[in-house]
């Protein structure tokens, strides 16, 4: 068991049971914080897999991004969390059977064809250069056009988030000193002419 | 020696648990929304272990992407949940049923 | 010398454009600019005509025979817009255009109260066009149109009151039973195309036709497997099935008298003087295909000799005015047929030129009785308006002898060359078509001079009332029959204009062109007849001018037996009306057969129009609505019912949505473990 192996274990205990947690605590913020953790974990992992910049993306954009914006959101909304977690009991046999079946399979998946591929060197090494150098000739040369429509529908998906909270007040009082500047006096008063009547009498 | 299918493992281990969060927390939508980044999470995980054991960089290259259209997706998600919120001050999944045919 | 190509184009145009003027702006400009317009196009048309013809007569021009536009081509073979202008063309031009011309200024006189003022004069100046594209074609396709574009007007013009039920019935009639006679032609056309040369050309087909080495004559052709038929007498029967339609021959013959409901000046004009005359003309321009078969022309001959001797007995028996006119139309069709079947193309084809202008004449005169009677069209109700209109009067009776055969008048010299050619002709069916067109001399004496005694002699049948010329009330339709709100008087100049127009070529026209029309060489190549065939060719040995035949006339039997009937209708109808109704009496069975038309209507009503509504119903009921639209109602409930089931489906919550695609998951999975664990083993 090497250094590396015994990282391995580590990190993925702790991304196991803090997506556990995720999934079954009743406070979202702690939820939120969970996945964090999962996260966080889980960049360490991919860094075992000498995907460095990844791992530090993935720190930065959701960590540090993403996170932050489901913690927001979920402190902004005044929601009755006891009220969503209705059925939780009642359906955690299912999901759970439904986990371990799935698990299973794709385990078994994994097994049959025999994945104890040892790691080579690292590709990135191999080619010379450092892992980031090594993604960044890839992207930017063969997937190029991708990369730019990855752009695109970033600023497609911040757009969109922001029209659709865009929320027009109705009932909001503001002045419009134009108006008040051309009003006339017909505009405010109008005098109305009647013929006086006592309590109860008909007007003619 | 870290194997392939140690990472492999792992991103299934974790892609079952946001499956069964989807089942037990089927009300919630915050939740929801959570698991389905675990998913993406899982699946990354695949990427970048095969991309490693193969020694093809397009396998990086395509979490690249997937980071970006699911950070474009989280906004947009939570964005839509706010508006339902507002509208219809309850994010239950369940009294969402309008599409019923 | 060639004729000038833009004359000939305007005088198609001419009419066309006053047409479209009068048709699409007629409310707005008002009728005295529309029946301007009209007129000046057709009277344009009519001098360019005539100058036509002099130039071909006189002027030493040759026939002009020219396509002027492609219209489309189909892999060898093209279609085109071009003028084949022989002297038959530029004949049938000058009664087209003149007669037209005759029609246009009468009836300013005749339709000045209708409200359809402007639409009529655009049909019939379209009417002059359409004419004019048919008889100035020089091939299958174009004749075609024109075929098609009068029939097209004659329907319009049948129902031009078409608020009448019985105008609907009529031009409803007419056109259905012109396609029976159009699919025919359609047929012959098809036949042509195929059979000779590959061309719809006038002049390839003729050649085709007529060159030896082929041989057309006695080419056969095997459309049923083991049953030779004579190619020529498929096509030239075929085309005569046309010809049938559209010339009104037994047994299409029904729908020409019902097309009287229309306005009478295009009863002159269209089923009088012209477009029944194209089936005519149609065949005298196909002389050489028909001059192939001799089985055609049988056909032919038999079929006109019944049509000239049959529907004028029934004329005899009707009392509405322009019935009888309508069946000795129909008669005189007859005879033209019959010259035709006989290859006396150009006794035919004569026969129509002076029917064109008498008939033209003796439709107008009733229509100026009609006027003054108030659009009472009964002779029953009418009798001694000789007083009330002299001209009227006069210009009938000049149309009338001309019709009878009376020696000197235009019909005498072209019925008794057709008469005289039948009995010359050793055809099969010969010696019937001669005894038909004799008994007919007769029956024509006899219904054309009841019609005028009727009419013009006798007693007046009719009654004025007085009381409502006072209050100025002239709404002539609220009347009792035989009633009128005051005395009938002559028509208006417009009227009688025409009329005299048209009795001057009714006295005089034969008499100055038969001499070159049948038996000099006027129609040069335009008429092919085979030498064995020549019968006009045999009569030419024996005539010796105008006046001589005139003479001669007297001595002949034809006139002997018009006599008789003018004799026989005298006694009846003008001394001993009573007579009539005895004879009537006595000879009841034959009366109800003419008055029953030999239940022609009453049998195609039977067979035809309740036997198809009876298909057609039987097709909607069976076809229709139980199969398809039980397929396709079926279909409709069949996706109704599946789709209440699969809504189900449709939960609309999330959750079930997520839990279907993770079970699809799961069963993906496990089966690729199982395909990859059979694989690895």
């Amino acid at each position: 068991m090497t250094f590396e192996l015994v990282c391995f274990y580590f990190f993925a205990t702790v991304a196991g049971i803090a997506a556990l947690s995720v999934i079954s605590v009743k406070n979202p913020v702690v939820a939120a914080l969970c996945l964090v953790l999962t996260f966080f974990s889980m960049a360490c992992v991919w860094l075992l897999a000498q995907a460095e910049f990844l791992a530090v993306a993935l720190v930065l954009v959701y960590v540090g991004a993403v996170m932050v914006l489901f913690l927001f959101v979920v402190m902004m909304l005044d929601v009755d969390f006891t009220a969503v977690r209705e059925g939780f009991v009642r359906f955690l046999p299912v999901g759970v059977l439904v986990a371990v079946v799935m698990l299973a399979e794709m385990l078994m998946m994994i097994g049959v064809r025999t994945l104890q591929t040892p790691a080579t060197a690292d590709p990135a090494l191999l080619a010379g250069m450092s892992n980031m150098e090594w993604l960044g000739h890839t992207l930017f040369r063969d997937f190029l056009l991708p990369f730019e429509i990855a752009s695109l529908i970033l600023t497609v998906g911040l757009i969109a988030a922001v029209t659709l909270t865009l929320r027009k007040r109705t009932g909001t009082k503001i002045q419009k000193p134009s108006q008040q500047v051309r009003v006339r006096r017909e505009d405010r008063i109008r005098l109305v002419k009647m013929a006086a009547v006592k309590k109860g009498e008909v007007a003619p | 020696m870290i194997t392939l299918a140690h990472f492999l493992s792992l991103g299934a281990l974790l892609f079952c648990i946001a499956v069964a969060g989807i089942f037990i927390n089927r009300k919630n939508v915050i939740v929801l929304l959570m698991c389905i980044e675990l998913m993406l999470l899982a699946v990354n995980t695949n990427f970048v272990a095969f991309s490693r054991y193969l020694g093809d960089p397009a396998g990086q290259v395509f979490v690249f992407f997937i980071l970006t259209v699911a950070a474009a997706e989280a906004a947009i998600g939570l964005a839509i949940l706010v508006v339902l919120f507002r509208n219809r001050a309850t994010i239950d999944v369940t009294a969402i049923d309008t599409l019923k045919g | 010398m060639m004729l000038d190509k833009y004359i000939l184009l305007t005088i198609v145009l001419a009419p066309l454009l006053g047409a479209l003027i009068a048709g699409f702006f007629g409310k707005r400009i008002g009728r005295v600019a529309s029946h301007s317009v009209t007129i000046t196009g057709v009277g344009l048309s009519c001098a360019l005509s005539i100058h036509v013809l002099y130039q071909l007569v006189w002027g030493g021009a040759e026939s002009f025979n020219q396509n002027l536009y492609t219209w489309f081509e189909v892999g060898s073979t093209s279609a085109h817009v071009g003028f084949l202008i022989d002297r038959l063309t530029a004949m049938m031009m000058v009664v087209v255009t003149f007669v037209s011309l005759m029609v246009h200024v009468y009836t300013i006189g005749y339709m000045a109260e209708d409200d359809g003022y402007e639409r009529f004069f655009s049909y019939i100046a379209l009417f002059t066009f359409s004419m004019l594209m048919l008889v100035m074609s020089n091939n299958f396709l174009q004749l075609f149109f024109g075929w098609e574009a009068v029939g097209l007007v004659s329907y319009l013009l049948i129902g031009f009151w078409y608020k009448r039920p019985t105008a609907i019935f009529a031009n409803m009639k007419a056109f259905l039973v012109n396609r029976v006679g159009d699919f025919g032609f359609l047929l012959g056309i098809a036949g042509v195309l195929m059979w000779f040369g590959g061309s719809l050309d006038y002049g390839t087909v003729f050649a085709h036709a007529q060159d030896p080495s082929l041989d057309m004559a006695s080419r056969s052709v095997e459309l049923i497997a083991g049953h030779p038929w004579h190619v020529a007498t498929i096509v030239c029967i075929c085309l005569f099935i046309g010809a049938m339609g559209k010339s009104a021959q037994v047994p299409l013959h029904v729908w020409l008298p019902d097309s009287m409901e229309g306005p009478t000046p295009i009863s002159a004009l269209i089923h009088a003087a012209t477009m029944v005359t194209a089936g005519i003309f149609m065949v005298a321009r196909m002389s050489p295909l028909f001059e192939l078969s001799e089985t055609a022309l049988t056909f032919v001959l038999v079929i006109g000799a019944t049509t000239a001797l049959f529907t004028g007995l029934i004329g005899v028996v009707q009392n509405d005015i322009k019935r009888v006119v309508a069946y000795s139309t129909l008669s005189q069709l007859g005879y033209m047929t019959v010259a035709l079947g006989v290859s006396a193309y150009s006794a035919g084809v004569f026969h129509l030129m002076t029917h064109a202008f008498f008939k033209a004449l003796l439709f107008l005169g009733a229509g100026s009785v009609i006027i003054a009677m108030h659009h009472e069209q009964d002779m029953r109700h009418m009798g001694g308006l000789r007083k009330y209109m002299p001209i009227t009067w006069i210009t009938m009776w000049i149309g009338s002898l001309a019709l009878a055969g009376a020696p000197g008048f235009a019909g005498f010299f072209s019925k008794d060359a057709i008469i005289e050619a039948v009995g010359e002709s050793h055809r099969l069916g010969a010696g019937y078509a001669y005894f038909c067109v004799l008994a007919g001399v007769f029956i024509t004496a006899l219904y054309s001079f009841r019609l005028l005694y009727m009419t013009f002699h006798g007693k007046e049948r009719f009654v004025v009332d007085k009381v409502k010329q006072h209050h100025g009330h002239v709404d002539h339709e609220h009347h009792a029959p035989g009633h009128l709100a005051h005395a009938p008087n002559e028509s208006p100049w417009v009227v009688t204009v025409p009329l005299v127009l048209l009795a001057i070529p009714s006295v005089v026209v034969g008499f100055l062109t038969i001499g070159p029309m049948l038996f000099g060489d006027y129609f040069g190549n335009a008429i092919f007849v085979r030498e064995a065939n020549n019968v006009i060719g045999e009569l030419g040995h024996e005539f010796h001018g105008a006046t001589a035949m005139v003479l001669h006339g007297f001595t002949q039997a034809p006139f002997w037996i018009a006599l008789a009937g003018f004799g026989t209708a005298t006694w009846i109808w003008l001394f001993n009306p009573s007579i009539a109704d005895k004879a009537e009496n006595a000879l009841r069975p034959l009366h109800t057969v003419l008055a029953n038309k030999y239940w022609f209507d009453t049998i195609y009503q039977a067979v035809f129009a309740r036997g198809g509504l009876r298909f057609g119903r039987g097709l909607w009921r069976g076809s229709d609505a139980a199969l398809i639209d039980g397929a396709i109602n079926g279909s409709a409930s069949l996706v109704d019912q599946l789709s209440a089931l699969v809504r189900r489906i449709q939960s609309g919550y999330l959750y079930h949505y997520a839990f279907a695609m993770i079970l699809g998951l799961i069963l993906l999975l496990g089966g690729s473990w199982w395909v990859f664990a059979r694989i690895a083993a």
